[in-house]
């Protein structure tokens, strides 16, 4: 992406105040509150259920809430709709649409655009340089039915990476990718981070939160636990965030912690 | 020239309603051209009453406000009432259907609007119903109206473009990117009423749901792209109101009748011959992958490519 300027100013890229969401009357969120930190990977985990998706959908103003607000660098969502991009499971989607690839990246831009404005060869040339950096440049043609899993997820990726947004909102990016595309998509979140871009992945894989991201949030109707890592990705807040199952829990952050160990001595 | 005049007619009426039931069908609402095409009754009823004539313009305006009024009901109980939204449609323009048929059959004695021709249209008489402007013939008055709809849709699609299209493939993506989602929307919704409302007159209320729904169902089957469905429906609604029309003279049956078989005719073909997913090439296809030649250059759909 071009160097452009992220917001400077001293506000918390995202904070979230008293949000309470619910579908028909029932509580899906409750008084939930946290600020984001700035130019971090940020993992969103907890049970199916937990609330998760419907957080990124209410920050995104895709939801109402029941009550409390969020601010983005310190504003009303509507100003600073532009930075922040968002994207969505990818289930949502029909992928027998008949648009192409390239299509469907350049979507990314139109946040970029008026209405009745039609993209430039400039948004046209972002989206080219988005899909060549997912690797799926040779499919810009194709209609979207025609890619297998992990491709419709790095074409959401790529539409997202055309967006040039400041933060980053990704529900189960991983979902459904296979081990090498899944290592190009976690590369390409480190740029976005280097670049000094915030970004939040609900992540469904225990065992590689630990060695993917930087920071955890532990959700499940409340917010369980926020924080670094190191501090935060514990037996007891995944104990309070996913209930009694403390043996299979255990197991696993043994097993993240091993593997952080394995992936950090390999980087050496 | 009465013929010409008649094949015009369903040309117009077919482009305008396969136009926006292409954006219904992408967004699995097809059926919802079918509860407008119902619960503008009461609409047209009602501006029927109101100025006593069969003036085009209220009655348009009456059926583009019940058309909305149904969208907005139905997504109201969708949320309200904890329905499904077929469920939720279904109740409101049953109810607005009932309403308009009870309006009519009160005032049937004052008002020249029969139920026959309501359901399969009067589209055999177009060449007569004739606009006299300034005491100037100007030639058949469906053909204006239509006409003038089909422009609207044209105007709307071209300058939306873009924003059609997210609204119709992400919704929440739009939203989320500060897409005015709902002013498409309703502008779509509205189309919908009005195209359903001027070709309604002269083709009935059965011709339009099939104008509505099939030709963009048959241009999906053969495209992989939006513009090009659009301008496919519009050649197979076009294709079946003339061979719709001939079908008719020569079984002497009803023209719109006709032309509903022939979208049908249209729609069974896509099914069978699409190169993209027909069923006979999917077993052409399938034998030749047997043989193991199915080279990914072909382009044709294959659901997982290997990983690079
Ligand atoms: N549109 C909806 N209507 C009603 N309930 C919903 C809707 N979407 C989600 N829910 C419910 O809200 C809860 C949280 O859902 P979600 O945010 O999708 O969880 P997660 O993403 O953590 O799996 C679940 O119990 C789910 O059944
Ligand atoms: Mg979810």
């Amino acid at each position: 992406m071009s160097g452009k300027s992220i917001s400077e100013k001293n506000a918390p890229p995202v904070e979230v105040h008293d949000l309470t969401v619910s579908y028909n009357n029932k509580p899906v969120l409750w008084d939930i509150d946290f600020e984001l930190p700035k130019s971090q990977l940020i993992a969103v985990v907890g049970p199916n259920g937990a609330g998760k998706s419907t957080l990124i959908k209410a920050i995104m103003g895709l939801i109402d809430p029941v009550s409390g607000h969020s601010l983005i660098y310190g504003k009303p969502l509507e100003q600073m709709r532009k930075k922040i991009a968002y994207v969505p499971q990818r289930e949502t989607v029909d992928w027998n649409f008949p648009v192409s690839v390239f299509d469907v990246v350049l979507m990314g831009r139109y946040a970029h655009l008026r209405l009745f404005q039609r993209p430039t060869a400039t948004d046209k040339k972002l989206a080219t340089e988005a899909l060549e950096k997912v690797g799926m440049a040779d499919f810009a043609n194709r209609q979207i039915s025609q890619l297998s899993g992990g491709q419709q997820q790095r074409v959401f990726l790529a539409r997202a990476l055309a967006q040039d947004a400041d933060i980053y909102f990704m529900d189960e990016p991983f979902a459904g990718v296979d081990a090498s595309p899944e290592d190009h998509i976690l590369q390409l979140l480190r740029e976005l981070r280097s670049e000094g871009r915030t970004v939040v992945v609900v992540h469904h894989d225990l065992q590689t939160v630990s060695g993917y991201f930087d920071w955890v949030m532990l959700l499940n109707l409340r917010l369980v636990a926020f924080g670094p890592m190191e501090t935060t990705f514990t037996k007891e807040n995944l104990q309070k965030a996913y209930g009694g199952r403390l043996n299979i829990l255990s197991q696993v952050i043994e097993l993240s912690r091993k593997e952080a160990f394995i992936r950090e001595s390999g980087h050496e | 020239m009465s013929t010409f005049w008649i094949i015009l007619t369903a040309c117009l009426a077919a482009s305008a309603c396969s136009l926006v039931g292409s954006f219904l069908v992408l967004r699995k609402q097809a059926m919802l051209g079918d509860a407008i095409s119902h619960a503008v009754l009461p609409g047209i009823a009602i501006a029927f009453l109101l100025t006593a004539s069969r003036n085009t313009f209220p009655m348009l305006i009456g059926a583009g406000a019940f058309g909305l009024l149904t969208v907005y009901l139905t997504e109201k109980l969708q949320l309200r009432g904890r329905l499904m939204n077929d469920a939720s449609m279904g109740i409101v323009f049953t109810t607005l259907f009932a309403i308009g048929v009870i309006i009519i059959t009160l005032f049937a004695s004052q008002v020249d609007l029969d139920q026959e021709c309501i359901l399969y249209g009067e589209i055999a008489y177009v060449p007569w119903d004739l606009w006299i402007f300034n005491g100037m013939n100007m030639g058949p008055r469906p053909v204006w109206i239509l006409g003038f709809v089909l422009m609207l849709n044209i105007i709307f699609i071209v300058s939306c473009y873009k924003e059609l299209k997210i609204y119709a493939f992400d919704r929440q993506l739009a939203i989320s990117m500060g897409v005015p989602v709902m002013l498409i929307h309703y502008g779509l919704m509205g189309s919908v009423s009005f195209s359903t409302i001027a070709a309604f007159e002269s083709v009935g209320a059965i011709l339009v749901v099939a104008l509505i729904v099939v030709p963009p169902a048959t241009a999906y089957l053969l495209t992989e792209r939006l513009s090009r469905m659009l301008m496919l429906s519009v050649v197979f609604g076009i294709l079946s109101s003339i061979s719709g029309y001939y079908l008719a003279l020569w079984t002497n049956s009803s023209i719109a009748g006709a032309i509903a078989v022939m979208t049908g005719v249209f729609f069974g073909l896509a099914l069978f011959f699409s190169p993209l997913d027909g069923i006979f090439f999917r077993k052409y296809r399938g034998a030749r992958k047997e043989l193991n030649e199915l080279s990914l250059e072909s382009g044709k759909p294959v659901a997982e490519y290997p990983q690079v």
